[in-house]
C-alpha cells in the first residue's frame, strides 16, 4: 500500500508514470519501426503473389508463387489466431535468444514486432487490394518492371490506407506492450500492475488508464488526419 | 504497322472454355485509326491487348511495327511496349498523383532524367489541351479532362502506336467528340497510329479511316469503312445508318447507299418521274463520315418487274450503291 499522505506521493507517481510512458514510446517506437517493415512486405507479397497477381509467377515458377502465398497466409494467420499472452510466453526463449534476456523493455520488443507483423500485413494487404486493377494494368502497358509497379503504384495508391492501418496498428501495440508491461517488459502496463494493481493504489491505476486513452486517441486522430490529407481520392 | 495474323485465344477449359479470339487477322497501316466495334463479350478487348501482350494468344502472331509481341518477354517486352501506349474506359490515372505527375510516370519508366520529365510533360500537357491543369489531382478533374492526362501519359513517352480501350465509353456524347477529334488530331500530327475498339458505331463514324466488326471472337468483316459501306449486305453498314425492320409489301424493296458525290442531285424525285414509279421513301439515315455526306436511303418502288429492273439499273448507273432487298 503506498502511502496517499506521503508529501512526494503525487510527484512520485508523475514521475513513475512518465518513466513508463518513456519505456511504452521505447518499446513500442522499435516494434513499430520493425513491423511497419516487415509488415508492408508481407502485406504486398499476400496480395502480388496470388493466382494472376503481379509476383504469381516468380522466376517463372507458378508453383513457387502458389507455393509463398499459402505459406505467408499460414504464417500471418498462425500469428493472428494465438492469444498475445501465450505468443509471449512461447516467445521466451527467442526472445533471449535475441536480446540476451526475456525481461524488460528491449526483450519486450520481440512478441511485440512478432505479433504486429501479422496484423499490419492483414491491413496492408487489404490497402493494396482497394488499389483498382486498372492502375496496375496502365503501368503494365507504359512498360514498366514488376518493382516499380509494386512502389509506384501498389503502395503509393495505398498510401491513405496505409495510414489509417498504421494508426490501428499504434493503438493494438501500445495495448499488447500494457500486457508485455506485466510480466516484466516494463512501460506503462508495469505500472498499473505493480503499483495499481499489486499495491493497491486507484490512482496509479487511473493514471496510467487515463494516459493510456489519451495516446490512443492522438495516434488514431494523427492516422485520420493523415489519411485524409494524403488521399486525392 | 500492327499486323495481326490467325489469333486464336481461349479462357477456361474442356466443356467450359470460351473462345475469345478465333482466328483473328487483321492489318492497320501506318497512320491509320482502325476501329474495332462489337458488342460486350465479342472479344474486342482480348484482342485490344493481345497487341501490347497484356494477354497472351494461344495461337497465331502479332506484329508492331516489326516487332513480334508474341515471343517478347522482359525488357524487350517492356521497351516494345514503351512505343505503344494505351489509353482505357476508365482513364487509371494514379489518384494520389497529380496530372503532370501522372504523365511523368510514363516518363519515369522511360529512364527520362527529371528537368526533362518535367519539360515533356508539359509540352504534351499543353498538346492535349490541358494547360494550367499540371498541379490538379485527377479526382478535380472531369472524365474528359480525365482522359486527356490518360492521352498525355500514353504519349509521352513518343510511341508510334495508341492503343484505345473503349477510352470514349464513360463519355457523354459531346465529350466523346472532343476526345475523338483530339485524337484523330494528334493522329494527323504525330503520324500516329490507332487501333481503338467499341462499342459505339459513333466513334467509327468520326474518326475511323478503317474498321472491323466484331462477334463471338471472330472478325465478321473488315476493311476501309467507306467500301465497307458499300458492300452488299454490309453489317457495319447497317449499323451505321439502321433503318429499322423491313415492311410488310408486296412492292420491291431496296437500300441506296449515296456516298458523298450524289447528295446535291435530286435522285428520288427524278427516278420517280423519268420510270413513273410512285417512289415511297421507308426510311433514310444521313451521316457525315470523313466530311463526306454518307447515307442510306430505303425505297419502295411499286410497279412491275421490268419498270423496278430498269429503275435499279438507272440508279446504278449514276454511281450509286443499289441493294434490291426484295
Amino acid at each position: 500500500m503506498i502511502d496517499r499522505n506521503d508529501p512526494y506521493f503525487w510527484s512520485d507517481l508523475l514521475d513513475t508514470i512518465l518513466k513508463g510512458m518513456g519505456e511504452t514510446f521505447y518499446t513500442v517506437g522499435l516494434s513499430l519501426l520493425f513491423t511497419v517493415v516487415f509488415g508492408l512486405a508481407t502485406g504486398v507479397l499476400l496480395v502480388a503473389t496470388e493466382s494472376g497477381g503481379l509476383l504469381s509467377k516468380p522466376f517463372g515458377s507458378r508453383a513457387l508463387g502458389f507455393f509463398v502465398n499459402r505459406i505467408l497466409d499460414v504464417v500471418v494467420n498462425i500469428g493472428r489466431s494465438v492469444p498475445f499472452i501465450i505468443l509471449m510466453i512461447l516467445l521466451i526463449p527467442f526472445t533471449r535468444m535475441l536480446t540476451g534476456s526475456f525481461i524488460g523493455p528491449t526483450a519486450a520488443i520481440v512478441p511485440l514486432t512478432i505479433a504486429g507483423i501479422p496484423f499490419f500485413a492483414r491491413l496492408v494487404e487489404i490497402g493494396i487490394r482497394e488499389v483498382p486493377v486498372g492502375l496496375v494494368e496502365a503501368a503494365q502497358s507504359l512498360g514498366a518492371t514488376r518493382w516499380t509497379i509494386l512502389t509506384k503504384v501498389m503502395v503509393a495508391e495505398a498510401v491513405p490506407a496505409l495510414a489509417l492501418g498504421l494508426s490501428t496498428t499504434i493503438v493494438g501495440l501500445i495495448g499488447y506492450s500494457a500486457m508485455v508491461g506485466a510480466v516484466g517488459g516494463g512501460g506503462l502496463g508495469d505500472v498499473a500492475f505493480r503499483y495499481g494493481y499489486q499495491r493497491y493504489s486507484p490512482e496509479y491505476m487511473f493514471g496510467v488508464v487515463i494516459l493510456l486513452v489519451l495516446l490512443v486517441q492522438v495516434f488514431q486522430s494523427l492516422g485520420n488526419f493523415a489519411a485524409r490529407r494524403l488521399s486525392h481520392r | 504497322m500492327i499486323s495481326v495474323s490467325r489469333v486464336s485465344k481461349s479462357y477456361g477449359s474442356g466443356a467450359t472454355a470460351v473462345r475469345a479470339l478465333d482466328d483473328v487477322s487483321l492489318s492497320v497501316g501506318r497512320g491509320e485509326i482502325f476501329g474495332v466495334v462489337g458488342q460486350s463479350g465479342a472479344g474486342k478487348s482480348t484482342l485490344i491487348r493481345t497487341i501490347n501482350s497484356l494477354e497472351r494468344p494461344d495461337s497465331g502472331s502479332v506484329s508492331v511495327d516489326g516487332r513480334e509481341m508474341t515471343t517478347l518477354a522482359g525488357t524487350g517486352l517492356r521497351e516494345a511496349r514503351h512505343n505503344i501506349g494505351m489509353i482505357f474506359q476508365h482513364f487509371n490515372l494514379l489518384s494520389s498523383r497529380t496530372v503532370q505527375a501522372n504523365v511523368e510516370l510514363s516518363l519515369e519508366i522511360t529512364g527520362t532524367g527529371r528537368a526533362a520529365r518535367r519539360t515533356r510533360a508539359l509540352e504534351i500537357l499543353e498538346l492535349v489541351g490541358l494547360h494550367g491543369k499540371a498541379n490538379a489531382y485527377p479526382a478535380q478533374l472531369s472524365g474528359g479532362q480525365k482522359q486527356r492526362v490518360g492521352i498525355a501519359r500514353a504519349l509521352a513517352s513518343s510511341p508510334s502506336v495508341l492503343l484505345s480501350d473503349e477510352a470514349t465509353s464513360a463519355l457523354d456524347p459531346e465529350t466523346t467528340r472532343q476526345i475523338l477529334d483530339l485524337i484523330r488530331q494528334l493522329s494527323k500530327d504525330l503520324g500516329l497510329t490507332v487501333l481503338l475498339i467499341t462499342h459505339e458505331m459513333d466513334v467509327v463514324k468520326r474518326i475511323c479511316d478503317s474498321a472491323a466488326v466484331m462477334s463471338t471472337g471472330r472478325i465478321l468483316e473488315q476493311g476501309p469503312v467507306d467500301q465497307l459501306l458499300t458492300t452488299e449486305k454490309s453489317l457495319l453498314g447497317q449499323a451505321l445508318f439502321p433503318l429499322g425492320e423491313i415492311p410488310e409489301t408486296s412492292s420491291a424493296i431496296v437500300e441506296i447507299t449515296f456516298n458523298g458525290v450524289t447528295t446535291d442531285r435530286p435522285v428520288i424525285a427524278q427516278l420517280a418521274r423519268k420510270h413513273g414509279i410512285d417512289v415511297g421513301i421507308l426510311g433514310a439515315a444521313v451521316e457525315t463520315i470523313h466530311g463526306r455526306q454518307t447515307g442510306r436511303t430505303r425505297l419502295e418502288l411499286p410497279g412491275d418487274e421490268l419498270t423496278v429492273a430498269g429503275a435499279v439499273d438507272d440508279l446504278r448507273s449514276q454511281g450509286l450503291f443499289v441493294e434490291v432487298i426484295k
